[in-house]
């Protein structure tokens, strides 16, 4: 068995008396796909949300390679080797396209106020490699990212594009798990397509386990080496996708009570 | 359940027309350079040719003009606005880190400056007897500066927006209470109360004293020395704002969760942009302090921080070059307003500025303009139809042009005056909110009136009027801009 790259033990997380995510285990395993999927309000960005520190769980232990992480800022969980992207797009709009970039390998560079005032020859080199790094990530998407002039503002890209840039970000703070939440939301199918090949490249090309959140069934079917159902904040269902599909649970939760009968 | 995929036709590599933009791609965006519009013949060809100018060509230019000054300019009162300048410029480019990068409304600002004018004048004074070379105290003043600003963000690191603004503002009081009534600290005098201290030495280097005052005329060398630290902040803080501080500090006022989630450490990056800000204007206070020998609490009211507020907003909050231009713009034209004569002439530009704005090139301006005249002609032939002293206060300058048009009378009644006023402002209300016809008629008589009263008012007054010109020109260039003069800044509607 590969190694447990990420695993959630018995995570729970109640706001007031809402409990949005109750007793949940997860695990993900080294270069492994696993999807996230479940109505609205299921408490998968919540799952997120906790995974990268922005919440901490009232119950439970969260492991990465066997440490915990529980009680990190997210900052020193984005170090330790986790990145994400956002469902609703949190770029820096006014940051040009690869800036954006750039500014996500702050975590694993090291020049000061004072060594960038005075422009040592240890933070040139420094900053030739952040440039480096951001022109890799962003030539990752191909003729995509390549149309525009990586000095334009990030506000001109279209809202693809801004998605496919949210994952260059991500993949420029050299994470080992890489978190996508809805990377499909909003694309046309020929994108939607895209997405799913894309996907499939991080893994291989780029070497990154993925756990990721989506809602369309076909980028889920063609990605997934297993698929995690959940509802109410609890795991309803997981396995392969067609396990899941075919869970008598999982469409319930999607469909309502008693369609499945009706069906 | 293959049926999802598209079509052959549709794939990534068929579905494009080699000409034309093709749905899904965003070729309309990438090919924004070869649409836009550049202007033709040699106006597009010099447009062209300076955008390429690259930053350090600008500001040795600028510079270079900033040092020529005191060459063709010998008067000491020039040459100290224009002193003044440099250290607003300063100031602007620190407050710049923390507002415009940061994206931290710090409005305690000014006290940092107070910081550094105070350790300087402490430490080299005649008042307490010490005499700190300044080689060590310029440095020493900047980092003390640097690490006040890192005690007051210490309990604001978790705020932000509003809640910053307030907390940072009350400690702008308290430094300014502390400076007040600092000659009685447990029996002590530390600042010397209100009265500041007023025994400032001039800074010395090596043992050479750079006298403030060269035979009655102000030394053009603290001008210099003003340029050279200038430049210095400049490019120091060129450079950061283009390392990965500096795009951390930017990322921070984007979006701090975002941030935050791509390893940057949020709450320490406000503490070193609030410290950084902070030393930038301590060092700025100590040259400052130098020069002028003094230093008193008033030095840092709030009037003092809206002011530097207003260059860097003026100028493009978050653009340096921008902020630099900003604060040279408001400085000196709070010194051109100064005199009445100058602020009239400026007055005037605004309105007609203003009003052609509104209404373009266009019959209706011809109306207005025309009814305006007619109005104000009419009205001064009453008013002299009945005594000639209603109309006798008029004199000299541009006040002769308008000395037929505009009702000045030798002595004002004074509730004339204040009527005046108020139906000033009910004239401005009529005509902002009125549309059509109906402001094409009230329009007239309000420029009129607005005329009257700052003919009749103002100029008496010149000291609130240049506030009020100053804000007029403000209000109408952010109309014109809204992101400032040279700020590039756009914040997306969804």
């Amino acid at each position: 068995m590969a190694e447990r790259l990420l695993e959630l033990d018995g995570v729970s997380l109640a706001f007031g008396g809402l409990r949005c995510v109750s007793d949940l285990d997860l695990h993900v395993d080294e270069g492994e796909i696993v999807s996230v999927i479940g109505p609205n309000g299921a408490g998968k960005t919540t799952l997120f949300n906790l995974i990268t520190g922005i919440y901490e769980p009232d119950e439970g232990d969260i492991r990465l390679a066997g440490e915990s992480i529980v009680g990190l800022q997210p900052h020193q969980i984005t170090r330790r080797g986790i990145a994400r992207t956002f469902q609703t797009l949190r770029l820096f709009l006014n940051l040009t396209v690869k800036e954006n970039v750039m500014t996500a390998a702050y975590g694993h560079t090291k020049a000061g106020i004072f060594r960038s005032m005075l422009r040592t020859p240890g933070m040139r080199r420094e900053e030739r490699e952040i440039s480096e790094l951001a022109n890799q990530k962003l030539a990752f998407f191909g003729e995509r990212l390549m149309g525009y002039r990586w000095n334009q503002p990030a506000y001109s890209l279209s809202y693809a594009n801004r998605r496919r840039l949210e994952i260059a970000r991500a993949t420029a703070t050299n994470p080992r798990l890489l978190l996508l939440d809805e990377p499909a939301a909003g694309m046309n199918p020929v994108e939607t397509h895209e997405i799913t090949e894309l996907i499939g490249k991080l893994r291989t090309e780029g070497g990154y386990t993925i756990l990721v959140i989506e809602h369309d069934m076909h980028v889920v079917e063609g990605i997934s080496d297993r698929v995690v159902a959940l509802d109410h904040g609890t795991k309803i269902a997981e396995g392969t996708f067609v396990e899941v599909a075919t869970n008598q649970g999982v469409i319930e939760a999607y469909l309502g009570l008693g369609t499945a009968e009706t069906k | 359940m293959s049926e999802w995929l598209p079509p052959e036709s549709e794939s990534p590599e068929e579905a494009v027309p080699t000409t034309g933009p093709a749905v899904g791609r965003d070729e309309w965006v990438a090919r924004e350079g070869e649409r836009r519009v550049s202007r033709a013949g040699w106006a597009g060809t010099v447009e062209e040719r300076l955008r390429r100018v690259p930053w350090w060509a600008w500001l040795m230019l600028f510079v270079a003009a900033g040092s020529l000054m005191p060459v063709f300019e010998s008067s000491g009162y020039v040459r100290l606005v224009g002193f003044n300048t440099v250290v607003y410029m300063m100031l602007a480019l620190g407050l710049n880190l923390v507002v415009g990068w940061g994206g931290l409304l710090d409005l305690g600002y000014i006290a940092f400056f107070g910081v550094g004018s105070y350790v300087y004048a402490i430490f080299d004074s005649a008042k307490f007897g010490y005499h700190v070379p300044s080689i060590l105290i310029i440095p020493a003043a900047t980092i003390v500066g640097a690490l006040v600003g890192l005690l007051v963000g210490l309990p604001s690191r978790r705020l932000s927006g509003d809640y910053l603004a307030i907390v940072t503002l009350f400690f702008l009081e308290l430094f300014e209470t502390v400076a007040t009534n600092g000659n009685q600290i447990f029996g002590h005098d530390i600042t010397g109360g209100s009265f500041g201290i007023s025994t400032v030495f001039p800074l010395s280097f090596a043992g050479h004293t750079l006298a403030v005052q060269h035979n009655g005329i102000f030394a053009v060398s603290y001008y210099y020395l003003a340029i050279v630290m200038f430049v210095i902040v400049y490019v120091s803080l060129f450079f950061v704002n283009n390392s990965r501080t500096g795009r951390a500090w930017r990322s921070l006022r984007e979006d701090p969760l975002a941030a935050e989630v791509m390893g940057m450490p949020v709450n320490w990056l406000k503490l070193t942009s609030f410290a950084t800000g902070a030393g930038v204007a301590a060092l700025a206070g100590t040259i400052s302090t130098a020069l002028n020998a003094s230093v008193y609490p008033l030095n840092f009211s709030p009037v003092v921080l809206i002011t530097l507020y207003a260059m860097v907003i003026l100028g493009g909050s978050g653009s340096q070059p921008g902020v630099v231009v900003g604060a040279f713009l408001v400085s000196v034209l709070l010194q051109v307003l100064q005199d009445p004569g100058q602020a009239r002439v400026l007055f005037y530009l605004v309105i007609v500025v203003g009003v052609i704005a509104a209404y373009r090139v266009s019959v209706r301006l011809a109306i207005v303009a025309a009814s305006t005249a007619v109005f104000g002609i009419a009205t001064h032939a009453i008013a002299a139809s009945f005594h000639h002293s209603w109309v006798d206060g008029a004199h000299g300058g541009l006040a002769g042009v308008l000395a037929n048009w505009v009702v000045v009378p030798e002595r004002l009644t004074p509730w004339v005056g204040q009527v005046a006023y108020l139906l000033l402002l009910v004239g401005m209300l009529c005509a902002t909110q009125l549309r059509g016809r109906l402001r094409l008629v009230t329009l007239p008589p309000t420029l009129y009136l607005a005329a009257f009263v700052w003919e009749n008012q103002m100029i008496p007054n010149p000291g609130p009027a240049r506030y009020i010109v100053l804000g007029l020109l403000l209000i109408v260039l952010m109309i014109v801009r809204p992101n400032g003069l040279l700020g590039e800044r756009r914040v997306e509607i969804n």
